[in-house]
């Protein structure tokens, strides 16, 4: 760990972005991760993302679990509202804030163990029910912070550091998330900026649940030879399979690619995503067909990266429930809280 | 773009923008920690290595070191490297029994040197360690040259010259004072000395010659007025000064002048502000002794009255900047009354001992002399300093006398004057423990401390107040965190980096960057932060071993906090401290050092 903190001094030429601030201005405090860990990578890409889209930091809410990952809050948007949960538990608290408050922004971050583990049954409910958030999956197979035990995400003959193998089948983020009926599904490369900054983009706008897994290389426990989640294996076989481009609300869709190599899909905030498909029978808006190209990939050994499916018809947790769109907190207390009157009334009706 | 040689001394080197920048080559970052440590006679020493004299150089250097200082590009102001220097002279232990000496056994060669100038001196100061025996001809009573009769008292003490200048002489060399030259062919028929060195200056200020120039002896020529001062045939002055030039001698004109008792003293430029000579801080020390600065005025006459100066008359223009060149245009004449009038235009070189029949003698009446090895056409004479090349600074003088030392013992052992000894380098890591690092890494956001100095009236009392007082101890504590210690280099290690991007994302300054091969051109749009200053170097690693693509430095606002370093996983980055070995005459530096790059 860095003792010192990153110092204010700034490149001359930082850009400012729509709202005055540079990309400095969305940072956190300095990390506590090892050095050359993936999820340092996640944080910065995640800073460009917000500071690119002009978010106020202060608008945000950053909520997360436990294990490596799940302290990257803290490195982040030092401005944004915060929450750590108890392991496994961070989608539940998401999904009560959003119901109070749909007006802030949410990113929830979690690791393989923390979401494919102990919060398995936390992550699929809010898959399931496409609470409007971002939902990155720091995924480095093990579970860093207790040193390095294989998590669910572990691939099979994937080896320890010490060199024994993991006998059991993995449990595929993106995967669970397509069968659950997830609204937008991506998986990306904490060493490629150029394809996650993008999907970052593209899932913050995406209303609904944006899930995106990210493969994180741990430096420590699980970056050697004969591990399948290092920086040299994802590298040598992640197979690029739907470009994402992210296009903000004000600005024209240019032709920058072939006609018919690009697909357009309007977000709800009028912004758009412009896929380009790398492999010809590959459609991301069909589920099922996403679904079966993942597993052909995986079969070959390789890892599928890019925005693999999104539904332009999501409807979120609030669309689906009919709910009051105002923040809860800016409702008069009389209508927040109508009175004993009421409560006389509404209960005859069951008695 | 090809991979970066950084077992090139010059590599890194010029990353250390004030000791690349220092023509002598003073090592500025290391000196600066020594005083950071209260080391001031180490810091001391350091600095007499290569430029001789710290203590008037503390005070009155011309500074190139500082405009090129890479804190100027970080928060707009540079290290006060120069004063940091008087620092370690002003608060240095005893150091007589640290300087080198001269041997008692002489080698047998004999060198003259004409002239006690700085030039000369350094060349002794060379010269004197390794068995010559040196003598100087001078023409006046006492050693220093400008330094002592044109530079002020009130910039530079005479106390510092004498004890600095004595750390040289005291070797043994044998000055001959009070003795001018007056031919340089009876000296070399003597046939007493094995090489002749000639360390004359550049003696002769500008004339102006306009209607009026000898109708009064108020008209004065600013070097010669500012030694008459000197010498104390100069002791009073008319109220009403004017001082012709705006260049440095100007800016010590106006200021005597003052001290003479004039009251109302004018410096006419012909210019506007960005054109003048004057370095900015001697502006700001001359306005600060209430001097007016008049831009856009051209001399044309002196105004005598009953054979008496009264006034001088001027062209005025008014100026226009067009593509950044200045455009002036006449707008009338104008009349500037005053009793006494300084010429400070510039000065030239003159050599009345030299017989032209000994060498060549080129442009402007000037000798030629070789750039790198300081010979002239005749073998066996050199020059340096002002006498070399026309009228420069002080620095400039050492740096040339350590060159002329170089080829005159090369000269006197029979080695090709042009064979000059290689530059060396040292590259050591300061990594002492996972994230500590053996000098102080941490950004110090303090901004560039404000000389004190006399105040005014105590100032004009004499002539020999010396104006500024010295940083004091906190002032001194706060400017040397500033210096970024530039010549802790970030060194890669290619073979050994994974591309996680750590150091990408941990760098404040965004130099970093990850990137495939192009054009440097291209690659310098592309970076993290574009690198805008063509000036600056980038650093380019080979091809990297997971994608092939290159690390690129931007070497330009590193602030070499060694966050690239902490936050890499592999040690691809270390924080190296560099040395870079520069040989003066009789030392030879080891080849290369190895340095552990690809
Ligand atoms: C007013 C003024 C202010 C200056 N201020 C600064 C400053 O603040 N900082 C700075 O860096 N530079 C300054 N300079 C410039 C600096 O003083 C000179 O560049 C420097 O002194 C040159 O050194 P030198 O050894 O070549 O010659 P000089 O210093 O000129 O020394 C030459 C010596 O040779 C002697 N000599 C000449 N002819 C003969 C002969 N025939 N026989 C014997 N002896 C002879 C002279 O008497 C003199 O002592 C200033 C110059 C002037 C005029
Ligand atoms: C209830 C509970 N059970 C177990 C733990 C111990 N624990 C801390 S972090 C962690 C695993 C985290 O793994 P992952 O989410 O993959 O995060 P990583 O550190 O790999 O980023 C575990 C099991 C805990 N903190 N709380
Ligand atoms: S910061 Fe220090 S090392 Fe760097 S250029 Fe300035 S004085 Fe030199
Ligand atoms: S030392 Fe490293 S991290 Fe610090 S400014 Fe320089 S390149 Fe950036
Ligand atoms: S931190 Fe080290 S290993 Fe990572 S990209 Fe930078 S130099 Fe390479
Ligand atoms: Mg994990």
């Amino acid at each position: 760990m860095t003792y010192i903190a990153k110092p204010k001094v700034h490149a001359p030429t930082l850009a400012k972005n729509e709202i005055g601030l540079t990309r400095r201005d969305y940072e956190g405090t300095i990390s506590t991760l090892c050095a050359g860990c993936g999820h340092d990578s996640i944080t910065a890409a995640i800073i460009q993302a917000f500071w690119e889209l002009s978010i106020p930091p202060y608008r945000v809410a950053k909520l997360s679990g436990i294990g490596c990952s799940s302290k990257t809050p803290a490195y982040f948007l030092k401005e944004a509202h915060g929450f750590n949960s108890v392991h496994g538990r961070m989608p539940a608290l998401v999904g009560g804030a959003n119901a109070a408050n749909s007006d802030v922004t949410y990113i929830g971050v979690s690791g393989d163990g923390d979401s494919l583990s102990i919060g398995f049954g936390q992550m699929s409910h809010a898959v399931r029910r496409n609470v409007n958030m971002l939902y990155v999956l720091e995924n480095n197979g093990v579970y860093g912070l207790t040193k390095g035990q294989f998590s669910a995400a572990a691939d099979r003959g994937s080896l320890s550091k010490k060199g024994e193998a993991n006998t059991m089948e993995p449990i595929d983020g993106c995967l669970l998330a397509l069968t659950l009926g997830a609204t937008f599904v991506a998986r990306s490369f904490s060493g490629d900026k150029a394809q996650l900054v993008p999907i970052l983009k593209a899932g913050i706008a995406h209303r609904g649940f944006a899930f995106v897994d990210v493969i994180s290389p741990c430096v420590t426990f699980n970056d050697h030879e004969g591990s399948t989640k290092s920086y040299a294996y994802t590298r040598e076989h992640n197979v690029e399979i739907v470009q994402a481009n992210f296009v903000a609300p004000a600005k024209a869709i240019t032709t920058e690619y072939e006609p018919g190599d690009a697909t357009n899909v309007m977000l709800h905030d009028g912004s758009w995503v412009r896929l380009r498909k790398l492999d010809d029978d590959y459609d991301p808006t069909d589920r099922d067909r996403a679904y079966a190209h993942i597993r052909e990939h995986q079969r070959k050994g390789e890892v599928v990266t890019g925005l693999l499916h999104i539904s332009p018809d999501s409807q979120d947790l609030h669309a689906q429930l009919g709910t009051i769109e105002t923040p809860l907190i800016e409702l008069p207390y009389e209508q927040l809280c109508p009175g004993n009157a009421e409560l006389q009334k509404m209960q005859s009706r069951f008695r | 773009m090809r991979r970066t040689d950084v077992g090139n001394p010059d590599y890194y080197h010029q990353v250390v923008d004030c000791q690349w920048a220092c023509p002598a080559h003073t090592n500025v970052p290391e000196y600066i920690r020594l005083i950071a440590q209260g080391r001031f006679t180490d810091a001391y020493l350091l600095n007499r290595e290569s430029n001789v004299f710290p203590g008037i150089l503390g005070r009155t250097c011309d500074r190139p070191c500082e405009p090129a200082c890479r804190r100027t590009r970080v928060d707009g102001k540079p290290v006060a490297i120069c004063r940091l220097k008087r620092v370690a002279a002003d608060h240095r232990d005893e150091v007589t029994h640290l300087l080198p000496r001269a041997p008692e056994k002489k080698n047998g060669k004999k060198v003259a040197l004409i002239g006690a100038g700085p030039a000369s001196l350094s060349v002794a100061n060379d010269l004197m360690p390794l068995g010559y025996q040196v003598t100087i001809f001078e023409k006046f009573a006492k050693p220093g040259g400008l330094m002592r009769v044109n530079i002020p008292a009130f910039r530079l003490p005479e106390q510092v010259l004498d004890e600095e200048i004595g750390y040289v002489t005291g070797m043994g060399v044998d000055v001959r004072y009070n003795s001018p030259v007056d031919s340089l062919k009876a000296l070399l028929d003597t046939k007493a000395f094995d090489a002749v060195f000639v360390g004359s200056g550049a003696p002769k200020g500008k004339e102006l010659e306009i209607p009026g120039r000898h109708d009064s002896d108020q008209v004065f020529i600013g070097i010669e007025w500012l030694a008459s001062i000197h010498f104390g045939h100069v002791e009073s002055v008319g109220k009403r000064v004017l001082i012709i030039g705006v260049g440095n001698t100007a800016m010590d004109c106006c200021r005597s002048a003052k001290r003479l008792g004039a009251t109302d003293v004018k410096v006419v430029a012909r210019k506007t502000r960005k054109y003048f000579k004057a370095s900015p801080w001697e502006l700001e020390d001359a306005e600060e002794e209430q001097v007016d600065i008049v831009e856009n005025r051209e001399p044309i006459r002196f105004v005598i009255e009953h054979g008496k100066l009264v006034g001088m008359e001027f062209k005025k223009f008014e100026s226009v900047e067009v593509n950044g060149k200045l455009e002036q245009t006449v707008a009338g004449t104008e009349i500037l009354p005053c009793d006494t009038v300084i010429l400070a235009i510039g000065q030239d070189n003159a050599f009345p001992f030299i017989e032209r029949e000994l060498m060549e003698f080129g442009k402007w009446d000037m000798p030629v002399v070789d750039k790198t090895t300081f010979m002239s056409t005749r073998p066996g004479v050199f020059f340096g300093g002002d006498a070399a090349f026309g009228p420069q600074n002080i620095i400039w003088a050492v740096e040339q006398g350590h060159q002329a030392a170089i080829s005159i013992h090369n000269y006197c052992q029979g080695v090709p004057v042009g064979e000059r000894p290689q530059r060396g380098m040292e590259l050591r890591s300061t990594r002492m423990g996972l994230h500590q690092w053996s000098y102080s890494n941490d950004y110090n956001p303090a901004k560039r401390q404000k000389m004190v100095h006399v105040e005014l009236k105590k100032r004009f009392a004499t002539m020999s107040t010396e104006v500024e007082v010295g940083f004091s101890a906190e002032q001194t504590a706060a400017e040397v965190q500033r210096c970024l210690n530039c010549d802790v280099q970030t060194h890669f290690t290619e073979s050994q980096c994974i591309e996680c991007d750590a150091c990408i994302d941990i760098c404040p300054v965004d130099c970093l960057t990850l990137t495939p091969s192009a054009d440097e051109a291209v690659i310098r749009q592309h970076l993290t932060a574009p690198a805008v200053n063509p000036e600056q170097a980038l650093f380019a690693s080979g091809a990297l071993k997971q994608t092939g693509r290159l690390m690129i430095k931007d070497e330009n606002v590193c602030v070499h906090c060694g966050l690239c370093a902490e936050r890499c996983p592999t040690y691809a980055w270390d924080m190296r401290k560099f040395t870079v070995l520069i040989p003066h005459a009789g030392e030879q530096v080891a080849e290369p050092a190895a340095t552990g790059a690809r």
